[in-house]
């Protein structure tokens, strides 16, 4: 345990009464136990599906993560297009919704005046409350029909730059890693802002107010004094939304087109671990369901493998930052 | 010195402008979803909507399903924001620099990503099947079942932010309130938990509003049930399934239902958002 | 799965338990019986409203929900359920490694259903061999020859063909593909038959509506759906021509022309596909789905009251299925399966 001095451990107990320490450990191991739960749930959760897939993860080991073909008539699993997919898709998401988040989150704690705030943050978390099948229907009729009709625009401009220029060629269909990817950004927008918001406004008044004296823009105020100050939490919330994007089924699947393709333009068709394992789990016997529930081992491991990179990268940049 | 100031003044300008176009653009999206919403539910937005059951089919309503997720989403929320505040107050007061922490910390950032239908399956084999071996099969799916996956699937989300907004709480009020002599239980309660009420608030209607909407993770824990039932050890109709089931059926008027019922659950969410923030908004503490 | 650690005392007790939360939340003691069942989604909308009506008539309660026909053909083998649903018949061995037995409960046709500028809904003829190999990639344009001459005096378009397939595994996709199969050697040997198969050209959309939104919404494309999809979305959907050679109109007659002409007689377990039916009016994309029940069930009132309605609805669900664009057994079909239930069925 550390020895700052803010940490609860350290303070000196002498003077406490015994039922304050009684009451101090009970509350400390219920506290633990909750913790232990959680820790239980994944380990629960991720050991059954290690079981209901080991048909084809031990059956196939490393021919099920290096291959692409997808064949539930002759049983050959490969997941290799899925993992893509979800990465992609999710990569995009973040990539969409991040700025837009923290642009919104600025908004609301530094430009907004206070009646606006409320209706405008509960407007905004309200994207968080549609269930995500709605998010597939609308999709479905109402966005992949505008994306179409944009996407010869998007082909003629940007299909034109060069080496970015190849992700946006492709049929003028809608459908595609792109539209899953705006359709995501959209859906795990709310979850992000809503993070940001609160810790924006956790920051000290006085620290804001001295940089402000000293003559700093809004602008500097935010990204040099308050984005530093939560950055910690900035990211925890940046992960909710990638947990989100990452684990998302019924939305992605009405938009990305299902086909099991690894391709090199954003607007071709792709599809997803979870929106597979939603596509076909209805239907799936056997070995087909064996390797399905395997994917959702895969998604355990891509989520963590996601999410140990990110965390490296972190620890590099605070570290060039001399913390 | 003039330029530069002109510089950072245009700078300041710009990136305030995008930031209110930011807004803009998510209140864009919410508006296109809500009036497709409503554009397409409008024509089952009636008294049948509330009184009829599903077994109806077109001809009826959504009232099973209303009162399934209502006992489900509550027992769901029963179950994950006490267990998640206070796992989540765990890592952030005592645990917020050690491994076992860190570890925790790591896994709910996995949970949260966890494939719902996999959470689904997961209750289904400890909660479902050993049910119905005990019970001879009088109980097997129930709405206690689909209650458990909904929370774990809020549980993650609770985690996360009552962590993060009690790491926030300054480390000043701790000291004061520690060197008063006040002990550690009554001081994460009475003053941290106080301090980042709203925060953890935030953080359990996000998680309200993302198992509110999930069909996958009952389909083998609830089951579902076109008839009316309140017993949570019974079989369990929601809107979410109910929504899933109509959307997949050739009947436009299911559709309308379906659309209607997506409708209900927005605004089940933005209500229960409303009032909590009301509540809570009378006694705000602040951090100066 | 019998539960030898619990004693039945205990049993006992958790039973109480159950029946007095029921009793103090005060619903859900005042109807007869409670039946549950459970898989293909296909049958899920004349299911449910077959259910309504006999509920009202008997006050025994069906609830039947979709989750798949694997999720069905689990849940009956676990025992959960009283009766599975399922568009793929079980086989020989499987049945009996359980001791269940399966019956067919209404009849459906598949159509293709295209969006393509200039030919309205019915105008275009397609056969089983064009149709493999539209969907193999190897007719790719609209003006093929192949496409021309079975629609000689309609003007095809010089159009790239856009294929739309299911992407969700469905009983749909697995009749679609047994058809494919039969006719054309082929499909057959490259892409074969299954729920979900390894689709070589084509987008996929999420469930009937996910297909004919994207056939709605792509022009030159071509897909198949449930008929009632078809006739309900004003989707154009093609006329077939069928084993016999004669060219066909998708509806409740060639349905039930391929449900009578199918050799239901020589198949055990009513083991069989209708799908390229001989007769001259069959349609050639007809398919059923089985309802799965244990012979011998360890809940025997339950599995009776299955039974009692599956025997009302042959003879009294005709009309719904029909509204809804089913199509009812044959009558011989329909003494068969009773002849089936006194043998089997304890």
């Amino acid at each position: 345990m550390s020895s700052l001095p803010t940490t609860l451990e350290s303070i000196n107990t002498d003077h406490r009464s015994r039922s304050d320490a009684r009451h101090d450990a009970w509350f400390r191991w219920l506290l633990k136990g909750c913790a232990l739960l959680v820790l239980a749930a994944l380990l629960g959760a991720a050991l059954s599906t290690l079981w209901g897939g080991r048909e084809v993860l031990f059956g196939q080991g490393l021919h099920f993560l290096t291959t692409a073909e997808w064949n539930p008539v002759t049983d050959t699993y490969g997941a290799l297009a899925p993992v893509f997919g979800t990465l992609v898709t999710s990569l995009i998401a973040l990539v969409l919704a991040v700025p837009v988040s923290f642009g919104i989150a600025l908004f609301l704690t530094e430009i907004a005046p206070a009646w606006l705030r409320g209706p405008v943050s509960s407007a905004i978390e309200l994207l968080a409350s549609i269930p995500s099948i709605i998010y597939g229907m609308w999709g479905l009729f109402v966005f992949v029909p505008f994306i179409a009709r944009i996407e010869p625009a998007l082909s003629a401009t940007l299909g034109h730059i060069p080496l970015v220029g190849p992700l946006f060629q492709g049929p003028p269909i809608g459908l595609g890693l792109l539209t899953a990817g705006i359709v995501l950004a959209v859906m795990i927008l709310p979850f992000i802002c809503a993070v940001m918001r609160e810790v924006f406004q956790t920051v000290p008044t006085r620290l804001k107010e001295s940089a402000y004296a000293l003559g700093s823009t809004t602008w500097e105020v935010v990204w040099d004094i308050v984005l530093p100050y939560t950055r910690s939490a900035v990211i925890g919330g940046i992960f909710l939304g990638l947990g989100r994007a990452l684990g998302e089924t019924m939305a992605v699947t009405f938009v990305l087109g299902n086909s099991y393709d690894i391709t090199g333009s954003l607007l071709m068709p792709g599809t997803s671990i979870s929106s597979s394992i939603a596509n076909e789990f209805n239907e799936a016997v056997g070995t087909h369901r064996s390797a399905l529930i395997a994917l959702g081992f895969l998604l355990f491991v891509v989520t963590f493998v996601v999410l140990l990179v990110a965390r490296l990268m972190l620890r590099r940049l605070s570290r060039r930052e001399g913390r | 010195m003039a330029v530069l100031h002109a510089r950072r003044r245009l700078v300041n300008a710009v990136a305030l402008t995008l930031s209110g176009c930011a807004t803009a653009l998510g209140l864009l999206f919410l508006a296109w979803i809500l009036w497709v919403t409503l554009k397409n539910g409008i024509g089952a937005l009636d008294l049948k909507l509330f009184t009829k059951i599903t077994a109806y089919a077109d001809q009826g309503g959504l009232a099973n399903a209303i009162i399934g997720s209502l006992i489900m989403d509550l027992i769901a929320l029963a179950i994950c924001a006490p267990v998640g505040i206070l796992a989540g107050t765990f890592l952030a007061e005592y645990a917020s620099r050690s491994k076992l922490g860190a570890t925790i910390r790591f896994l709910n950032d996995i949970l949260l990503s966890a494939p719902s239908i996999v959470l689904g399956l997961f209750v289904y084999v400890i909660v479902v099947l050993p049910m119905s071996n005990l019970t001879h099969g009088a109980v097997s799916f129930s709405g206690l079942a689909g209650a458990i996956a909904l929370a774990l699937i809020g549980l993650p989300v609770i985690v996360r932010t009552t962590d993060e907004m009690l790491q926030l709480v300054p480390g000043t009020l701790r000291e004061a309130a520690l060197s008063l002599g006040i002990p550690q239980w009554k001081l994460t309660v009475q003053v941290l938990m106080r301090a980042a009420t709203s925060g953890i608030v935030t953080g359990v209607l996000l998680a309200l509003a993302r198992l509110a909407g999930e069909t996958a993770p009952l389909l083998f824990t609830a089951f579902g049930n076109n008839f009316m039932v309140a017993n949570p050890l019974d079989k369990m109709a929601s809107i979410p399934t109910a929504i899933y089931q109509y959307t997949n059926d050739p009947n436009p008027a299911l559709h309308t239902i379906a659309w209607a019922g997506a409708l209900l659950i927005t605004l089940f969410v933005l209500a229960l958002s409303l009032t909590t923030r009301l509540l809570f908004s009378r006694r705000k503490v602040s951090h100066d | 799965m019998t539960p030898r650690h619990i004693t039945p005392g205990h049993r006992n007790k958790l039973r109480l338990l159950a029946l007095a939360t029921s009793l103090a939340l005060g619903i859900g003691a005042a109807h007869a019986t409670d039946i549950t069942g459970a898989g293909s989604s296909f049958v899920y909308p004349v299911i449910s409203k077959w259910s309504a009506a006999y509920a009202e008539k008997t006050g025994n309660r069906v609830n039947y929900q979709s989750i798949g026909s694997g999720g069905g053909i689990a849940q009956i083998k676990a025992g959960t359920v009283d009766f599975g649903a399922s568009d793929m018949p079980l086989d020989e061995a499987t049945l009996a490694k359980f001791g269940l037995g399966q019956f067919p409960d209404v009849i459906g046709g598949i159509v293709p259903a295209y969006n393509v500028p200039g030919i309205a809904p019915g105008k275009l003829v397609l056969d089983g061999s064009v149709l493999a190999k539209i969907f193999l990639g190897q007719i790719s344009n609209w003006s093929d020859p192949a496409i021309a001459a079975l629609n000689p005096g309609i003007a095809l378009p010089a159009s790239k063909i856009t294929v739309v397939h299911r992407s969700d595994g469905s009983g749909t996709t697995f009749n679609f593909t047994n058809y494919l199969s039969k006719v054309d050697a082929a499909w057959k040997a490259k892409v074969g038959e299954g729920t979900a198969v390894s689709w070589p050209v084509g987008i996929g959309g999420k469930g009937n509506e996910g297909v004919s939104a994207y056939v709605k919404q792509i022009s030159n494309s071509i897909g198949y759906v449930e008929y009632a999809y078809a006739s309900q979305n004003k989707l154009g959907y093609a006329r077939m021509k069928n084993s016999a050679g004669q060219v066909v109109q998708p509806d409740a007659a060639s349905f039930q022309a391929a449900a009578s002409t199918a050799d239901w007689s020589h198949a055990k377990n009513f083991n069989l596909l209708m799908t390229n039916a001989p007769g001259t009016d069959a349609w050639p994309i007809t398919a059923t789905s089985w309802v799965i029940m244990f012979k011998q069930p360890k809940n025997v009132a339950n599995s009776k009251v299955a039974l009692d309605f599956f025997k009302w609805a042959y003879t009294n669900g005709q009309q719904q299925a029909a509204a809804l664009d089913y199509v009812p057994l044959p009558e011989s079909l329909v003494k068969q399966i009773e002849g089936y239930w006194k043998a089997e069925f304890k």
